[in-house]
């Protein structure tokens, strides 16, 4: 077991929640074990450096030194998200070359009663660290519903092998490391040509015109290659390509269709788990029918919470649709402090 | 020099440059650009840009400062780092266009208002809470920018909510105090106290 500080970043208790069930239940398999930065804070994305980089950059390097005083563990700290992991590792860059960046950095460190030694922990993709360290041989071993006949897209999108501070890719614009890993998994992997482009960010939020424009180009390529599937790593790219594809539906009068799933979530289900365990049906743009031809049943959307005793029914109407799930209210039990 | 030979160079104010350098960590070598484009023919956003990567840093170094700072070139960055990877020179482009949009929000001269305000409610959340909060993102920048958005967007987001994939409510982290006192000392930092 390699043991590795593991930075999850906000979107894994959230929208990227299948993504943080699949990675539990494929971490033990692939021989990792994840040990969370206690207290970690969110790595402001894209947004901090716009408004204040220094603030931006104090934010990230809270949780570099945070990291820092865990003992025992690999000085590793491992981010499942490709921006998350590409702010960590910019900062403990910037740490390591800029001493008078590093002195302003922990003089506002100082006043939280914290401090950052450049160079004291090493930042990593999670993916990164599973093609390079568990490696193929790994993976390949622990496959036991190979996935057969399951059409998928690699896309990397940005980040992981770009800006590369670590140097860690000898192929930065057209890596097939993720090729490999799918192929190892059994599935049909096609040559998907923007599989490093950008999936748009935060440009779905704040420039639809050009956001949505991005993401219509990776549905395109992938619904020309007729796959079942798009194999992703990063939160982000799998937010917009799954919550923003009605909408370009809509701008472009297209009819895409096609899910996006975690690699994680295709790991487990070569590895034999079970869907539901992978966080697998939670998704905008659904998956069932895709994974139905390799003979893997998606469980259906969680139904709505019972009506509540003396509420009166609603009458249905005929001719209406099923009804759509309605949010509910998290337990007390699950309530974050 | 007197005699009038010479030929006379135009006045260029060259603080400008100094100042978008420093506002980015180590050496953004913006100084070292060499007009090849090549950051504007890899942008994945350029076709939305009012200047290219390129033009715009032509115009960093002849110290137009206003026009840059008006520019929505930065905003329109979506820092993919591609121009960063293949530019000749080594410019750290992401990081300048993060120093200009810093520099532009500061003095309130951004062109538009939903970028420089996405950025602003994101971090304010961060300040609250220390993690990011969607749903109080979202509601707010929606109702604000793209109201017409919404009903459009409705069933995705009440899936989002079913599946739990957005929380009602948000997650506090423990030390908050110690998270924005840093943050605090940060901006003192920044505004050069």
């Amino acid at each position: 077991m390699t043991r590795l500080l593991y930075y999850p970043g906000c979107s894994m208790s959230g929208t990227a929640r299948g993504y943080a069930s699949s990675l539990a239940a494929v971490a033990g398999p692939l021989g990792l074990d994840l040990h969370e930065v206690p207290d970690w804070n969110c790595c402001g994305a894209s947004e901090y450096f716009s408004i204040g980089p220094l603030q931006g950059y104090a934010l990230i390097a809270r949780n570099l030194a945070l990291a820092e005083r865990e003992e025992g563990l690999d000085r590793t700290v491992v981010a499942p998200c490709s921006q998350c992991f590409v702010n960590l590792a910019k900062t403990a860059r910037y740490l390591h070359t800029d001493p008078a960046f590093a002195g302003r950095v922990n003089d506002a460190l100082a006043a939280g009663g914290l401090s950052c030694t450049p160079g004291a922990v090493d930042v990593r993709h999670l993916f990164e660290v599973i093609v390079h360290d568990v490696g193929m041989d790994t993976i390949r071993a622990r496959v036991t519903h190979p996935l057969r006949g399951l059409r998928v897209a690699p896309y990397l999108g940005c980040l992981v092998t770009r800006p590369d501070s670590g140097e860690r890719w000898r192929e930065k614009e057209h890596p097939h490391a993720f090729d490999q890993m799918l192929e190892a998994l059994g599935a049909e992997v096609v040559d998907y040509p923007p599989r490093t482009d950008c999936c748009g960010g935060h440009l779905s939020q704040i420039s639809p015109s050009m956001g949505l424009e991005m993401l219509r180009r990776l549905l395109d390529a992938a619904a020309r290659l007729d796959v079942d599937v798009i194999a992703t790593l990063c939160p982000m790219c799998q937010m917009n390509v799954d919550l923003y594809q009605s909408e370009v539906n809509r701008r472009f009068r297209t009819r895409y269709h096609v899910p996006i799933l975690f690699f994680t979530q295709l790991l487990g289900l070569a590895f034999g788990a079970d869907a539901a365990a992978l966080g697998i049906g939670s998704e905008v743009v659904s998956a069932r029918a895709a994974l139905a031809k390799i003979g893997v049943e998606v469980p259906e959307p969680e139904a709505p919470e019972p009506v509540a005793a003396g509420a009166r029914p609603r009458k249905p109407r005929p001719g209406r649709g099923p009804e759509l799930p309605m949010p509910r209210m998290p337990d007390p039990e699950e309530a974050e402090e | 020099m007197a005699g009038g030979n010479g030929v006379t160079a135009q006045a260029v104010d060259h603080a400008f440059l100094a100042e978008v350098m420093a506002s980015v960590p180590g050496d953004s070598r913006l100084g070292q650009c060499i007009q090849c484009g090549t950051c504007g023919g890899s942008c994945p956003s350029a076709a939305d840009m009012d200047h290219t990567p390129r033009r715009l840093f032509a115009m960093v170094r002849a110290g137009m400062r206003a026009e840059v700072l008006g520019s929505n070139t930065p905003w329109m960055c979506v820092s993919c780092y591609y121009c960063a990877v293949r530019c000749p020179q080594e410019v750290h482009i992401p990081d300048v266009m993060y120093g200009l949009k810093s520099i532009a929000a500061r003095e309130g001269r951004s062109p538009e208002s939903a970028a420089p305000d996405f950025s602003r409610t994101f971090i304010s959340n961060i300040v609250r809470y220390g993690r990011s909060y969607e749903v109080g993102l979202v509601a707010r920048h929606y109702l604000r920018h793209f109201p017409t958005r919404i009903p459009g967007m409705a069933p995705a987001g009440i899936g989002m909510l079913a599946s739990r994939r957005m929380v009602l409510r948000p997650h506090r982290i423990r030390d908050l105090r110690g998270l924005r006192a840093i943050l605090g000392r940060a901006a003192e930092l920044e505004s050069g106290r």
